[in-house]
């Protein structure tokens, strides 16, 4: 059953590769020749560009109107024969896969039948063992749940949402590929077989940002997501090397029967001791913050939304950003070891889930408000993972997943209605006209903001009390962040509501043009408003409360005493959480339905403060500053000093040039006069008669 | 005065040394350098001559017979390469005769 859950979605993805490659071929049948059409497929998203910090402010209006001005009248490229049979059959396999991993959750969450799959053979070399495995305990099987029920959604959604578009078969192929890669990671039985997967869904973004490569910015926000998790991969792949150096094996089984033997071995490099366990785990770690974009390495995720709308869902909000939180709970055994890097962990994840709230109060794009809210809220999740509470982690995940899921596609939809246009100051007054897609944006809003008895109500309230009773040096830094960043994240997404929704329309012909999108995006929205209240309640036992014992088992090593510390918090602070919920919404309510000349005045009263937010704490101008101007100047340097300079001058060319320059030289002394050859002779049988007359006759 | 072999040589050498200058200091005519070497030839003949007068080695002047056959061929070969050459590039100037370069 796992091996069709894992399998199945690769299936459709060769399925789906196969129509894209004969429908291109079918389109160019002479092969090379690349049509271009510039934005002929009607997706004018709003071109952002990123690295010259430009704020977008009025500056892109006018863009985002042409583009979608055209859209309607452009003839729309036809699609490529077969799209709606790839679509069809990616689909379909995914809900089979849904389905299949909601019974291995009741099968091994429950019934305790935890299972190891072994495939074939991989890599024999020396000590290095790898086989191809899979790994079925309730983690896994959880993240199955995730991953696949997201997944099977968004394709639904997309076969709505990108009808437009002719290359679907290739849009469908990566899907279903990012699919397969994500199942690979979270089954993975050994530390390569997970990296396999872990890489897999890294160019399985990549491909998915760049899916409208017509686009520039796409290519760069794609080149960007890329680069960026390299930073982080650099250290996953080095903290690899560290575990298979301590232990001799890639194997967890292996990893984590050894690991308690490992406390107090150091890592001696280049004189400096360093605490094995600790290291390592920050090595792992810095991967997870890669991949989960937390602070510092944060940067691709915002620009990522250059990618289409159901991408945004399924991989920057749901599953892959979460691989991240997943490792560390995998790995939880070697963190419980290591405290020091616990509180990094939870350091960062602090950090980030403050940073980001507090840039997404400002933004105006509503893809890039919902990205820094998942920014947010993972550094939520490793919140808790740092405290020790790994199921609370994977609880926020499990619910965030439904409703962030569900706030992207809701603004998918939004963005349908309105075609194509982002910017939620060109929007208002929109629940008369999408009235269904504003009651489901309403249930992902309170979710995220912990509206009580909505999903995220209980993980997150669920988080900030880990925070507050765990021994962690940060404890007290994470609880007052994650609160503050409660207040903050209802704040901003009450105003993407009622910057939306409410209000007088700003842009009175798109306004008169919304409409409701077709039933193909209204399903899996209503199936994840759904999920985005029953994710929560039913399951609060499961992760957080008495049955974490009975559920999780082995599959993460919990800090012993988190869960009984978390149920003492003092009665005063326990509804803080909600407050500063309502206090958002109210402040949200006052600054844009009320007084909606508030926030204006605020923003002109302290520029500075202002600025700051919108330009995202200047980290894009700082990297470019401190990193990639640098990397330019020095690949400039190489290309004209070592390269033109060096090579050309001096290495193969240059010798070659200093042959010819002599030889230029020699070849004058041939001047092709007669007289100047028997010249040469008599001077040579002159000096060699000199020679035999004073050298051999003298004597 | 006796003439002897000193004088003999003398006008061999002073022979030779025109052929040579007429060789290197020639700007005109490649004829000329022609009419040199037969020049230099002479001079050697002279040499073989006085030598085998008065060493009485009739071997001598059987070799300078030899050389004069050898000089009246390279001369006729010569010639027939200068008037093919005439008729290739138009001139047998010798500031034109450059082509044995690489």
């Amino acid at each position: 059953m796992v091996q069709a859950i894992v399998f199945l979605p690769l299936l459709g993805a060769i399925v789906a590769g196969l129509i894209s490659i004969f429908g291109a071929h079918a389109r160019n049948p002479g092969g090379d020749s690349v049509e271009h059409h510039a934005e002929a497929h009607g997706h004018g998203e709003v071109p952002v560009t990123e690295e010259a910090g430009v704020i977008h402010a009025a500056s892109h209006e006018p863009d985002a109107h042409g583009d979608h001005g055209d859209a309607d009248h452009h003839a729309v490229e036809p699609p490529a024969a077969g799209s709606r049979a790839a679509e069809l059959i990616t689909t379909g396999l995914l809900f089979i896969c849904a389905a299949l991993s909601w019974f291995v959750l009741v099968d091994v969450g429950f019934l305790h039948h935890d299972a190891r799959i072994a495939l074939f053979p991989w890599i024999n070399s020396g000590e290095l063992q790898v086989a191809w495995s899979l790994r079925v305990d309730t983690l896994t099987a959880v993240m199955l749940v995730v991953v696949n029920t997201i997944s099977s959604l968004v394709h639904l959604y997309s076969i709505g949402y990108m009808d437009e578009d002719p290359y679907r078969p290739r849009f469908f192929g990566y899907l279903s590929l990012f699919t397969f890669a994500m199942l690979m990671l979270v089954t993975a039985d050994n530390l390569v077989q997970l990296f396999f997967g872990w890489e897999g869904v890294g160019l399985a973004s990549y491909l998915l940002i760049g899916f409208w490569y017509q686009r520039p910015s796409a290519n760069a926000a794609a080149i960007k997501a890329f680069i960026v998790n390299r930073v982080g991969d650099f250290g996953f792949a080095l903290g690899i090397f560290a575990i298979f150096a301590l232990i001799g094996s890639t194997d967890l089984e292996t990893i984590f029967a050894g690991a308690p033997g490992l406390t107090g071995k150091t890592i001696d490099f280049l004189g400096w001791h360093a605490d094995a366990l600790t290291l390592t785990c920050l090595l792992l770690f810095m991967g997870a913050m890669g991949k989960s974009a937390q602070f510092l390495l944060h940067t691709w995720l915002p620009d990522a939304m250059e990618g289409p709308t159901p991408v945004s869902a399924l991989i920057h909000a749901a599953t892959m950003v979460t691989a991240g939180v997943f490792m560390v709970a995998r790995l939880s055994p070697l963190f419980e070891l290591a405290p020091t890097a616990q509180a990094f962990v939870m350091f960062i994840g602090a950090t980030t889930a403050f940073f980001a709230a507090t840039i997404g109060l400002v933004q105006n794009d509503i893809k890039r408000i919902v990205a820094y809210s998942t920014c947010s809220q993972l550094g939520y999740m490793f919140v808790a993972m740092g405290a020790g509470a790994y199921s609370v982690g994977m609880f926020h995940l499990f619910t965030h997943a439904f409703f962030k899921a569900l706030l992207f596609l809701g603004s998918g939809s939004v963005i349908y209605a309105m075609h194509h246009e982002q910017d939620i100051r060109n929007m208002g007054g929109l629940w008369r006209k999408i009235p269904y897609t504003f009651a489901v944006m309403c249930i992902g809003t309170l979710a995220l903001t912990g509206f009580p008895l909505f999903a995220g109500y209980f993980s997150k309230d669920a988080i900030i009390e880990s925070a507050y009773a765990s021994h962690n040096p940060f404890s007290t830094y994470a609880y007052l962040l994650t609160v503050g960043a409660a207040g903050l994240t209802s704040f901003y997404s009450w105003r993407l509501i009622f910057k939306t929704f409410f209000g007088e329309p700003h842009d009175e012909e798109h306004y008169e043009a919304a409409h409701e999108s077709p039933l193909w995006m209204l399903i899996p929205i209503g199936v994840l408003a759904a999920g985005s209240i029953l994710a929560g309640f039913p399951f609060k036992g499961l992760f957080a409360g008495h049955g974490v014992e009975e559920f999780f088992r082995d599959s993460v090593k919990m800090n012993p005493h988190i869960l009984e510390d978390m149920e003492n918090m003092p009665a005063l602070l326990a509804p803080l959480p909600f407050v500063m919920m309502a206090l958002g919404l109210l402040v949200s309510y006052i600054f844009y339905i009320q007084r909606p000349y508030l926030p204006v005045n605020l923003a002109e009263q302290q520029p500075m403060l202002y600025q700051f937010l919108l330009n995202k704490w200047y980290f894009d101008e700082l990297y470019d500053l401190i990193l990639v101007r640098p990397a330019k100047w020095i690949g400039r340097f190489l290309w004209k000093v070592g390269d033109g300079y060096l090579i050309d001058g001096l290495g193969p060319d240059g010798v070659s040039a200093r042959v010819l320059d002599v030889t230029r030289n020699v070849v004058k002394i041939q001047t092709g006069y007669l007289y100047h050859y028997a010249f040469a002779m008599l001077i040579g049988v002159a000096g060699l008669i000199t020679w035999f007359m004073f050298g051999f006759g003298g004597q | 005065m006796t003439i002897g072999l000193g004088h003999y040589l003398a006008v061999g050498a002073i022979l030779f040394t025109l052929g040579i200058l007429g060789i290197f200091l020639n700007r005109k005519n490649i004829i000329v350098i022609l009419m040199s070497i037969e020049l230099i030839l002479l001079s050697v003949n002279v040499n073989l001559v006085a030598f085998s007068t008065f060493l009485g080695d009739i071997v001598g002047q059987v070799f300078a017979l030899l050389v004069l056959t050898v000089a009246a061929a390279e001369a006729a070969i010569g010639l027939a390469v200068l008037v093919v050459y005439f008729r290739n590039r138009g001139s047998i100037a010798v500031e034109d005769v450059n082509l044995m370069k690489g």
